[in-house]
Order: C-alpha cells, then structure tokens, then sequence
C-alpha cells in the first residue's frame, strides 16, 4: 500500500525577479512500512519537500498525498496522522521534559500513558530528566525528546528531518537502531540525512541534489547500477598519486576514499594503471573495490 | 627543529566541580593536518576555545603559535585563523566585501588586500563572482570562500570547526584540496570532523573521551593500535567508553 505519494512538484522561493527553484518536479512513491531515506547534501530540497508534505508549505505544481489524504485540500487530516521532527530543535525551552510531553499529547487529544508503549523504549532513557527544562538538556537528550513528542500521537507516518546532523559517529549508530525498532511497529519513516553512509541503513533511498531527484532503489540495488569498475589505491604519496591517477586517459574519474583514493574505471584497463604506476616509480597497492552509495553520488553528480 | 604550532601540557578547564578538559598534552608541529575528534560532549569546543584565546583554562600550560595562551591570548587570536560550518560569512556582503572586511580586522596593508584578493578569486574560480552577495552562492562555494577568508591574513594555525558539515561528497572533497595546499605552504591546520574519512586525510589524529586525549597517533597506527579495519571502527572502540554525557 502507497503511504506517500508525491507526483511532479515544484517549488519556487522568491519574487519575480529573483526565482530560485528548490524543487524541479518531484515524483515517487513511499510504501506502507518503509523506512525511506532522502540523501543530499545541504541545500539539495529536503526540508522544502518536507514541509510540503507535512502540509506546512505549499508547493507551486504538482499533487502529494500522504496516507491517502491530499496535502493542500485534506491538510487537517494529515496533520493528525504525521509525526514531524524538524532539523531545528523546536520544543518549548522553558516547559519541562514531561511538560513538553504533556503538551503535545493534548494537543492530539491523547495521553502520555495511552501511548507510553511506543515511546517507552526512547522516553525511558530521558525520564530521570523529566522534570528539567528542555532547554537545559544536552543535543542527545532533545533528540531524544523531540523523537518522543513527534510520537506521542501514534502517527501512521513520521517525518524526520536531518536527525542526525552534527551527531557524532555513536550518538548516530544509536539513532538509526531506535528507527529500525520503530518501523517493525509499522510506522512509515521518511528520513533525510547529507550522510551517506547512512543511505546503505534505509530500505529504499533517493539521492536528491539541487531540487532533482538523481536516483531511486535500494541501497544495493543503486551500488548495482554504479556500472564500472571500482578500484582502491594508496601509496606513500597520496597527493602526487591523485594527480597521475587523474592524468590518465583510461581513467574516468579518481578521488580521495578515507586511506584510499578511489579510481573510476573508462572500460577496464587495470593492468595498464598499474603498468603507468610502476613506470613512474610510485610504490603503490591496488585492489578491486566494492562502490558505495557515496561513489554512486559522486558518479552521479558528475554525469549531470 | 621542527617548529611546534601547538603545545598544550596537562591543559585543564573545569566549570563548578565539572572537569570539561581533563589535563590534555599534545603538540602539533608547522604544517600539519592535526585531526581533533571526540564524540559531542567529550570536551572538543571547550579545548578549542582555550587554544584560540577565547577562554582561560584552570591549569596546565599551552603555547600556540608561540604565544601563552594565559598572557598574550589577545597575540594568539592575530596569529590564528577560524572557520566553522555555524559561523562564517557575512551573507549580506558581496564576495569581494567580505574579503575586504576580515582582512581589515587582522590589520592587512591596502595594497595586500588588493594583490591577494585577486590571488584568492582566482584560486577559487570566483572572479566573475566577486561582486555578488555571499547569499546567492551555493553552500559549497561559501564553505570554500569561507576557509580562504580564513587563512587570507595568512596565520601560522587555523582552526576548523567541522567545515564541511553538510556538503556534497564532491565538494568536500574540494574542500580538502584547499586543506592540503593551505598545509603545503607552511599552515598547520587543525580540524573537527564528523565524517570518519576525513580522519584519513589527517597527518595525526588525536580521540578525546571525557575530557581526556585517550589516542593520538596517524590513523595507520591508530588502526594498528586498535584492530580496526578503519577510523570509524577505532574511533566506535574509543567513544563507547565514555561514561559522561554531553
């Protein structure tokens, strides 16, 4: 079953004069169940596309419903039904924990306790703190709460914009464990994120830059398509190693990778990278690599 | 002798009975790419604030760019650079303005500012831009503009506070470019980062957990050290540990 469906839409910011179009005609489908994310870096459409869909802005064309309901016409209903975290921390600062809670419960007509089963396991970690301040709380902590209260309502479909922007690299893992226990409840999660790596944890993926959407699959389905061969080569000097990589006609593209830098293959041609690499004296090792979302976005981008 | 930017001994802040940096020792040498890492809360920001001269650490010692960050903080911050992903650019201002604007700050000559400003331009692809507002450019560009208006005054040290948050894989990547040339002529370059590649990129890493450096060494041996298959892995082992919270 289509939880979100989004066909064509267009978004413009600006006046007459100065138009800047975040969003060149958006169109896909997110099923009932699924985690969803939308990868791109900053800039790239997530928040405007969001926003639409939680109803809160209004795109220039096209059609979008969500749970059945359209955006512009049926917006009350959305709003009952959606979860919505925005990448800006936006509780109240000087109403407590628990108050924070309380609040948006009333609000959707519910109580903390007719729903504590589904927050219990993300509430529990920041109940010793019920009674602080949430402007007082530590990023981890209003994560935490802002999660919770974008979940008091039991909604069908959660919206989470940038959760894990500016997280370390553990905060971050614990995050994404969190979403996969609440999408086996059944809830349909669209989540937007400029990391990479964290595509490979989503069930499908878009990979969205400037306002156009680039590519949609599974994360290994889009690994599949990368299409060319993939090696990985380091050696004891890096940058002059980039250049000479770069300098040859056989290779398509060649970037720094973490230790390695990655080399995009035209048509093949292995073993004569490595017979230029050894004729230029550089000691170097080399071996076939496996792309990832990140090499993908990188082909993609370029291939514009 | 190889020239020390950085040397920080047993360098301590604590706030009421909170100890953010707990007797941290480092040195970082001339032309270095030091990667500075720490899960959120671990004390990176406040280590930071006392090494740019912001803020007066409780004890230990620490020399930046020659200077004692107890009596001459206020020679520290003419002798430093600092861009961070929060707080860069005057959007309002046209590329060449903004140029103009930091170099003033730092005290730049008039026929400097005028010579380097057409260097800088250059290097970034960004002439025919000069004369637009910083608002109109692209978030990459602006990270780019931002980190050559931060080394423009030329400093020994310059201080990145997760620069490339944010950005597109392809422009982080340019982003690293400038890092390394900036490190080729002579800048040492100390950087924040989130992304466990970037670790890579570093010359020497250094972990901090708790308020102490709990690792420092190149991510080859870091990796060795740790058996980890990569930085990201070391970097998990370490920050588990942590027992406070942010």
């Amino acid at each position: 079953m289509t939880t979100v469906s989004i066909s064509n839409i267009v978004k413009r910011y600006g006046s007459k004069k100065t138009v800047t179009t975040a969003l060149h005609g958006i169109s896909f489908d997110v099923q009932q169940g699924e985690l969803f994310g939308l990868i791109g870096p900053d800039g790239a459409g997530k928040t405007s596309l969001f926003r639409i869909l939680t109803t809160l802005l209004l795109a220039e064309e096209g059609t979008a419903t969500v749970d059945g309901f359209d955006v512009v016409k049926e917006y009350k209903e959305i709003r009952k039904r959606v979860g919505y975290m925005p990448g800006r921390f936006s509780l109240y600062q000087d109403l407590t924990v628990k108050e924070n809670l309380d609040f948006f419960a009333t609000i959707f007509n519910t109580t903390i306790e007719e729903n504590y089963d589904l927050i219990k396991e993300i509430y529990q970690q920041i109940e010793p703190f019920k009674d602080r301040r949430a402007g007082k709380l530590s990023g981890g902590m209003k994560q935490k709460l802002a999660l919770s209260c974008a979940l008091i309502h039991r909604p069908s479909v959660l919206f989470l914009d940038e959760p894990t922007t500016g997280v370390d690299a553990v905060s971050r893992k614990e995050f994404w464990e969190m979403l996969k226990r609440l999408r086996e409840q059944g809830i349909t999660i669209l989540v937007s994120t400029p990391y990479m790596d964290e595509a490979s944890l989503c069930d499908r993926v878009a990979l969205i830059q400037s306002g156009r959407i680039m590519q949609i699959d599974t994360p290994a389905g889009i690994v599949q398509q990368f299409g060319k061969k993939l090696l990985a080569v380091k050696s004891n000097n890096m940058l002059e190693l980039l250049k000479i990589l770069n300098d040859q006609e056989i290779v398509e593209n060649a970037y720094p990778f973490g230790e390695y830098h990655h080399v995009v293959l035209k048509n093949g041609g292995e073993d004569v990278l490595r017979n230029e690499l050894n004729r230029k004296g550089m000691l170097f090792e080399m071996e076939e690599a496996e792309a990832n979302i990140e090499d993908c976005f990188i082909r993609l981008m370029n291939n514009d | 002798m190889v020239d020390k930017v950085i040397i920080a001994d047993k360098l301590t802040k604590r706030f009421g009975d909170f100890t953010a940096v707990d007797g941290i020792s480092f040195d970082v040498s001339q032309g270095e790419i030091f990667g500075f890492l720490g899960a959120n809360g671990a004390g990176k920001t406040t280590a930071m604030r006392m090494l740019s001269g912001l803020s007066m650490p409780t004890s230990g010692k620490a020399m930046v760019a020659g200077y004692d960050v107890y009596k001459e903080n206020e020679k520290i911050k003419r002798n430093i650079g600092y861009m961070s992903q929060k707080f860069s650019l005057y959007e309002d201002l046209t590329v060449r303005e903004n140029i103009r604007f930091y170099a003033g700050i730092y005290g730049k000559s008039n026929a400097f500012i005028k010579e380097k400003t057409e260097l800088v331009l250059k290097q970034l692809h960004l002439t025919s831009e000069a004369d637009k507002l910083v608002k109109s450019l692209p978030l990459g560009w602006k990270q780019k503009l931002a980190f050559s208006v931060a080394i423009f005054h030329e400093p020994k040290l310059v201080f990145l506070d997760e620069p490339t948050g944010g950005v597109d894989p392809v422009t982080r990547r340019e982003f690293w470019n400038l890092i390394y040339e900036a490190a080729a002529e002579g800048i040492t370059v100390f950087v924040t980062t989130h992304y466990m590649d970037e670790a890579e990129y570093c010359n020497r890493v250094s972990i901090m957990v708790d308020g102490r450096i709990d690792a420092l060494d190149t991510p080859a041996q870091l990796k060795k050290t740790f058996a980890a298959q990569s930085m990201d892995e070391v970097f998990l082992k370490l920050a588990r540990k942590a027992v406070r919270g942010e």
